[in-house]
């Protein structure tokens, strides 16, 4: 018995390091949809892009499934955002795929939040605060200079990876990053009345958005990061927002509309959705369709009544 | 290790829970505070512990026609209050091509114990990884979670029975990953086989071996699934087992020979869209067969009485999981046992063949007020002794502190 199980493996695990067949594109595993879409408009017909999650899928909190882990064996890139937003599960996938160019700190690990500036780094450390990520707001992508910023970091990796296809990643880079200004331009003039119209968020997940354009956050629904609202803190809410001229309350397509909901019928302010990554909705197809989709919603959000 | 004291250990490791050195180590820009404790492991802490209620008393605890050792971890457990297993967790990169985990558990009886330490490689590529050390076997699905991660308070009956509740061997395990979009992971392992079923056999080579193989998928983007086949082979030398013999006598037996164990295990999720934030639903279930072929000794205590022993047995449990909304979940599992017709040779007229099967119903209701901690509520009904039910209710806390855990599928 002890020799049959020793044969039975030998003979499985030998099979299989044969079956490792040659693969033509670099193949790329994305954490979020905004990373994914990134890739390709970075890569192309060069890549074989996986997408680890969708938008209507909380970020934080996602399984270390079995497809997932075979995806990660495979990858020659692991493209994620960092900051600990997927530390719940990605640790699990690169330990367990066995893959060894795609661990922290190797070049085949690509972690965007590396590449920007950081917004609310916590100055205490302390769970009674909530999830908080020690890095900072992780939730960079809602701000189109951090996407540039990543964009020419995530092509020189891409270059360094697969350095047969640098010319063509480089040209690629200039391409997007041309018709990327142009977009930013076009956004940040669209985007003008929304300066300092004080809004309420379901989740600190727009952090790097109000910076960009100027809104002012005046509460979170969840009473502490990753906590869902209560009944409570809602009513309370509600109370202060009294004395407010709030606009308009957010959330994200993977987040359950109700508490806003809740507070809009009751507070009298418009609620919108946000795609908050690519795929979040229809019309946020890629990365220049999220922020024309997001600015779109914002724009109405804030025109109602 | 055991009956160390707790405060004692952490001293000796030199170990500090400054939440701070995380940060430190963590800084993604590179300007990373030195300090001596920048390097310390990550670390958490889990507490568990609860109350318990039993109509019978736990002491008398067995499951019919499956004899276990004296100490085994079998049953509800200690009634009234009482921690259960709290654990600290410690793990590193020792360097670019291995990693270390410690799992050092602290037992309501202020004993600790040593239940994971144990290197692995993090740099072999193609889908290997090497583990050498004390750690949880690959075996079926629940044996390698940690208790906390457990959907119930306890392990199911075929694993008290025919695991030892959970098996953990010193030795080395080799699992390779299939380079497919399928998941497909085969393992090999070879232990010393010192716990049940096996025992230390004082003996060079390996006294236990098994060899695992799963695999999983999608279906969908609802649907995710993982399922497996595995085999242990564990050899015992005078293992001691308490039985109720033929004349209603608690005795002490003895096993000398082999046994093989087959497990087939399936856990199947569904979440909308993948999103399992809000409601998800798990189903799960494992089929365990053991066969044990040697030599039984009979009361070792007076009569000692050796002759032939071969005994096939199984069990099953299954399990679902329903989050029925944010936070909460409830969850159901029934099992059952099947003690076959051990074949006792000339000791048969020593030892009875119990008529009930062990059987167990169990429901639980948990609430997690955030990813860190959780409260469950459990309420069972344990035929395990067969013709008598033990009406269990147990509620229990399990909090993790420090460094942030993964959460393997």
């Amino acid at each position: 018995m002890l020799k049959k199980n020793v044969l039975m493996a030998v003979a499985v695990i030998s099979l299989l390091i044969q079956s490792n067949t040659a693969h033509a594109a670099l193949r790329i595993f994305a954490c979020e949809p905004e990373w994914g879409a990134l890739a390709q408009e970075l890569g192309g017909k060069l890549l074989d892009v996986t997408v680890a999650t969708s938008a209507l899928q909380d970020p934080h909190q996602i399984q270390a499934k079995p497809s997932l882990i075979a995806r990660v064996r495979n990858a020659d890139l692991v493209v994620c955002t960092g900051a600990e937003l997927e530390i719940g599960w990605l640790p699990v996938l690169l330990q367990q795929s066995g893959n060894a160019n795609v661990q922290a700190g190797k070049l085949g690990n690509f972690a965007a939040a590396d590449f920007v500036k950081k917004l609310e780094i916590p100055t205490q450390l302390d769970r009674a605060q909530g999830d908080v990520h020690a890095a900072g707001n992780p939730h960079i992508q809602l701000d189109p200079r951090n996407i540039a910023l990543v964009a020419s970091a995530l092509s020189t990796r891409l270059q360094q990876v697969d350095s047969a296809n640098a010319g063509q990643y480089a040209q690629n880079l200039a391409s997007f990053s041309q018709r990327w200004q142009q977009a930013m331009t076009r956004w940040t003039a669209q985007a003008a009345p929304l300066r300092d119209v004080a809004v309420v968020s379901r989740h600190k997940a727009y952090v790097y958005l109000y910076d960009w354009l100027g809104l002012k956050e005046v509460a979170v629904l969840e009473p502490k990061p990753g906590v869902e609202p209560t009944a409570s803190h809602l009513q309370g809410l509600l109370t202060s927002l009294k004395t407010t001229h709030v606009r308009m309350t957010l959330y994200s397509a993977y987040q359950d509309p109700k508490p806003s909901e809740w507070l809009s019928k009751n507070g009298g302010i418009a609620v919108v959705k946000l795609p908050f990554t690519v795929g979040g909705t229809d019309a946020a197809k890629d990365l220049f369709g999220l922020f024309d989709d997001t600015l779109a919603r914002l724009l109405v959000g804030a025109n109602t009544k | 290790m055991k009956s160390t004291s707790i405060s004692s250990l952490a001293i000796a490791l030199g170990l500090t829970f400054s939440p701070l050195t995380y940060a430190a180590s963590s800084t993604p820009t590179g300007a990373a505070v030195v300090t001596d404790n920048a390097f310390n492991p990550a670390m958490s802490l889990i507490l568990s512990g609860g109350y318990t209620h039993a109509s019978q008393d736990p002491e008398s605890y067995r499951i019919a026609g499956f004899d276990l050792p004296k100490d085994a971890e079998a049953g509800p457990g200690t009634r009234g209050f009482s921690l259960s297993e709290s654990e600290l967790d410690l793990s590193a990169n020792i360097d670019p091509w291995l990693r270390g985990v410690a799992n050092i558990a602290l037992g309501s009886d202020n004993s600790i114990s040593v239940e994971n330490a144990y290197i692995q490689t993090t740099s072999l590529g193609h889908g290997l990884q090497l583990k050498a050390g004390r750690f949880f076997s690959d075996l079926g699905y629940v044996n390698s979670q940690h208790a906390h991660a457990w959907d119930f308070a306890d392990a199911p009956l075929a694993y008290q029975a025919m695991l030892g509740t959970q098996y953990a061997d010193d030795g080395v395990q080799l699992t390779l990953l299939a380079p497919t979009d399928q998941f497909l992971q085969v393992g090999i392992e070879l232990g010393r086989g010192r716990s049940f079923p096996g025992t230390n056999t004082n003996r060079n080579g390996a006294g236990s071996s098994a060899f695992t193989l799963h695999t999983g998928g999608d279906v969908g983007d609802n649907h995710s699934w993982r399922a497996g086949i595995s085999t242990l082979h564990t050899k015992a030398d005078a293992q001691e087992l308490s039985s109720i013999d033929a004349n209603d006598h608690e005795v002490i037996n003895a096993f000398t020979g082999i046994t093989d164990v087959w497990i087939l295990d399936g856990v199947w999720k569904w979440a909308p869209n993948g999103n399992a934030t809000r409601t998800n639903f798990k189903l799960q279930g494992e089929y365990l067969r053991s066969k044990r072929d040697g030599d039984f000794t009979y009361d070792t205590e007076t009569s000692n009485l050796t002759d032939a022993y071969t005994a096939t047995q199984s069990g099953w449990y299954l399990q679902g999981i329903y989050q029925f909304m944010p936070r909460w979940r409830m969850g159901l599992r029934t099992e059952r046992l099947n003690s076959g017709t051990p074949d006792y040779a000339s000791n048969q007229v020593n030892m009875t063949i119990p008529t009930d099967d062990a059987r167990k119903h169990t429901v639980m209701l948990d609430y997690s007020p955030s990813e860190f901690s959780r409260v469950r509520l459990q309420f069972a009904k344990d035929y395990a002794r067969g013709d008598v039910v033990d009406n269990q209710m147990v509620l229990l806390y399990q909090m993790s502190l420090g460094a942030h855990g993964a959460h393997s599928y």
